[in-house]
């Protein structure tokens, strides 16, 4: 099965399962983003005719919040935060940190595919500042140091 | 006998290492053949001493803390298993200062109990205040509410019973109860503690809420950040489904009510309540214009109660031990406890649930011990990326909704926020400027073209470039804003800004006697 045609499966099983819901288009994208990392540009169609919305309504959705993104992420996206919090412990050093250990910035990904970095705008992780998330994993009280680490562990996981 | 042990499932435990502490004792209990049950308990909320492990022995529940993967084995070989004596030995949890000190009403069983477990919840008073509800007229349980003096946690602090009684008084064949636990201020996590540490409350108190005021649906908005969370939750309702605590006939009463979570993604406007109904009712999180409230005409303009998790997991308790027991807590129009959640630089961060009244000072020292840098507490910023910046010479303020706003300050969500000495205020109030561009969903000027010109100017006031116009400019516009906006985004933002310009000019380049000229 092609790329394209595989999204369009998966697109439509979920469509399909999701759209009699009250309120189903976050649910949708949601769904759409587990599966496949990002809410293609190709699915938008799709989700519009079964939810008799227009495309230009569907994308509105989608560009209007930081979560969903339309092109496919690195392999590990670490959401690093940039609240207060997380300033008040040496956030915006750490930031830098990181950004030069990838090379890339914010709402870029490594020309490996391996990293994709976001800002997030706290994870809610503010007693152990400063924090980020890879994956569904949560980091507290991350340094320079535990920051490499960790990737090195997450790229070596990989 | 099997010994029991206690490591945190919260999430925050879980980024300081709490699951891999976790995996170590299984492991070394194993392999010294010890008979151990590891329960995966809330977090106490003493951020510090996570991984804090407990004991169960007979004197009662002891704690060993902070525990790392390598202080595992040391830990089994003064045999901790049997309350033995270590380094890390702290005494009984319930004794400990920074515990022993709080009135944990809404958080009377985060940290104690297993949060997924029916069975923990049901022996720790869980449940009562719903088993209460079903013996009461709709009218009395808001009336309960509303002599309780609750009001909303999320921030606005709007009387919680006024608001059920205005659903409760609007005929309709469908209402809903809405839980906004879209907590997106910096500084805040005592929602996402509740719902990893007793997702059975905020259940409970839901379905309090929805038999009140004759709604049989609710939907709980998640920030799509809390991945603990979401899967405490369902897991929760799941359970709650089964024991008949959700659904078609709750507890043999013929009462309804069904529980889903729906996820936000990553929109911090998607807090306030009329963005939240739009992003639920799948559209872009745009701010409605009030009225109609959301009381009378809310999600899928139906009558809607919205409230935030703390509020409604206030509700079993009140329900359970009465109005008055609640309102005896607390100061002035303040009644009952907030859970305070001290972040940022300071030495002991944590969740300090307590009756209204304390001062910040009492807060950033006596629970707090001061600046996790040791060097001198410069400004705390109270209430969330749209709460002012206190300076030192504010530090006495009891913390009381009336008197902070008094200070014009905020005490919101109840998050604290520390900043030592080498925080630069110009480049907060800069930030909170640039927070509001990112965030603002771009219904109203003000706020959508305001921010912008805000964080351009401040660039400019930070270069050193005319500060003499620059700065009038600076406050004008956030008197536009403040004025002008349609909700709290852009109304608030000035917070953080003018107290910033306003208590530490010298951080903006400005003489301090020419600023409060």
């Amino acid at each position: 099965m092609t790329e394209s045609s595989n999204i369009q499966v998966t697109v439509q099983t979920i469509t399909t399962a999701l759209k009699d819901k009250p309120g189903a288009l976050l649910p949708i994208l949601h769904a759409i983003q587990d599966a496949l990392g990002y809410v293609p540009a190709e699915s938008v169609p799709a989700i519009a005719n079964a939810l008799h919305l227009s495309r230009a309504e569907v994308h509105g959705v989608i560009s209007f919040y930081h979560y969903f993104r339309d092109t496919p992420p690195g392999k590990h996206t670490i959401h690093l935060c940039r609240a207060e919090s997380c300033q008040a412990m040496g956030g915006k050093d750490l930031e830098n940190h990181i950004k030069t250990r990838l090379g890339i910035d914010f709402h870029e990904t490594t020309a490996n595919g391996q990293f994709s970095l976001e800002p997030v705008y706290c994870l809610g992780n503010c007693a152990c500042s400063p924090a980020m998330q890879i994956g569904n994993e949560i980091y507290g009280r991350v340094t320079a140091n535990s920051f490499d680490t960790t990737i090195n562990e997450t790229e070596a996981l990989a | 006998m099997s010994i029991t042990i206690f490591v945190p499932c919260d999430s925050s435990a879980i980024s300081l290492g709490a699951n891999r502490v976790a995996a170590a004792i299984a492991k070394e209990a194993e392999k010294r053949s010890i008979d151990i049950q590891l329960i995966r308990n809330g977090s106490r909320g003493l951020f510090w001493l996570e991984t804090l492990v407990e004991v169960l022995t007979e004197a009662g529940r002891l704690a060993y803390g902070p525990v790392q993967v390598s202080d595992v084995a040391s830990l089994f070989d003064a045999n901790f298993v049997q309350g033995g004596t270590h380094s890390l030995l702290l005494g009984l949890t319930e004794e400990l200062g920074y515990l022993k000190k709080q009135q944990r009403l809404t958080f009377a069983r985060i940290g104690i109990t297993d949060p997924v477990s029916l069975d923990d919840y049901l022996n720790n008073d869980g449940y009562r205040g719903l088993s209460n509800a079903l013996n009461q007229s709709q009218a009395d349980i808001v009336k309960t509410v509303t002599d309780s003096g609750l009001r909303g946690r999320g921030g606005a602090a709007f009387p919680t019973g006024i608001k059920w009684n205005t659903v409760l008084g609007t005929p309709s064949e469908q209402k809903y109860i809405i839980c906004n636990a879209d907590e997106g201020d910096s500084g805040t996590f005592s929602d996402r503690m509740v719902m990893e540490g007793d997702p059975f409350v905020l259940i409970e108190g839901m379905t309090i809420a929805g038999i009140a005021v004759g709604a049989n649906q609710g939907y709980i908005y998640l920030r799509v950040e809390y991945p603990h969370a979401h899967i405490a939750l369902n897991t929760a309702i799941e359970k709650a489904y089964q024991a008949g605590y959700l659904g078609d006939n709750i507890q043999g009463s013929g009462k309804t009510f069904h529980l889903e979570v729906r996820l936000g993604a990553g929109a911090y406007i998607c807090g306030e309540e009329t963005s939240l109904m739009e992003s639920l009712e799948g559209k872009r999180g745009l701010v409605r214009f009030k009225p109609p409230l959301p009381a009378i005409s809310g999600l899928f303009g139906k009558p809607t109660v919205v409230n935030n998790v703390i509020s409604l997991a206030s509700v079993p308790i009140i329900l359970d031990k009465g109005g008055d027991y609640y309102r005896d807590f607390g100061m002035g129009r303040s009644r009952g406890t907030l859970p305070l959640q001290l972040a940022g630089n300071i030495k002991h961060a944590g969740l300090i649930e307590l009756a209204f009244g304390m001062t910040l000072r009492e807060l950033l020292y006596d629970f707090g011990g001061g600046s996790a840098s040791g060097r001198p507490i410069k400004a705390v910023q109270v209430g969330g990326p749209l709460g002012a910046y206190l300076p030192e010479s504010q530090f006495d303020t009891p913390l009381d909704y009336e008197a902070f706003a008094a200070n014009w300050t905020v005490l919101g969500h109840g998050g604290v926020v520390v900043f030592d000495d080498t925080a630069d205020m110009a480049q907060m109030a800069r930030y909170n400027l640039e927070f509001c561009a990112i965030e603002s969903c771009g219904k109203c000027t003000p706020c959508r073209i305001g921010s912008t010109r805000g964080y351009e100017v401040l660039d400019e006031i930070i270069a050193g470039r005319e500060l003499g116009k620059n700065v009038p400019l600076l406050r004008d516009l956030c008197n536009t804003l403040l004025n002008g906006s349609l909700c709290a985004l852009g109304g608030m933002t000035p917070y953080p800004v003018l107290s910033a310009l306003n208590h530490f000019p010298e951080d903006f380049g400005i003489d301090k006697k020419a600023n409060a000229a």
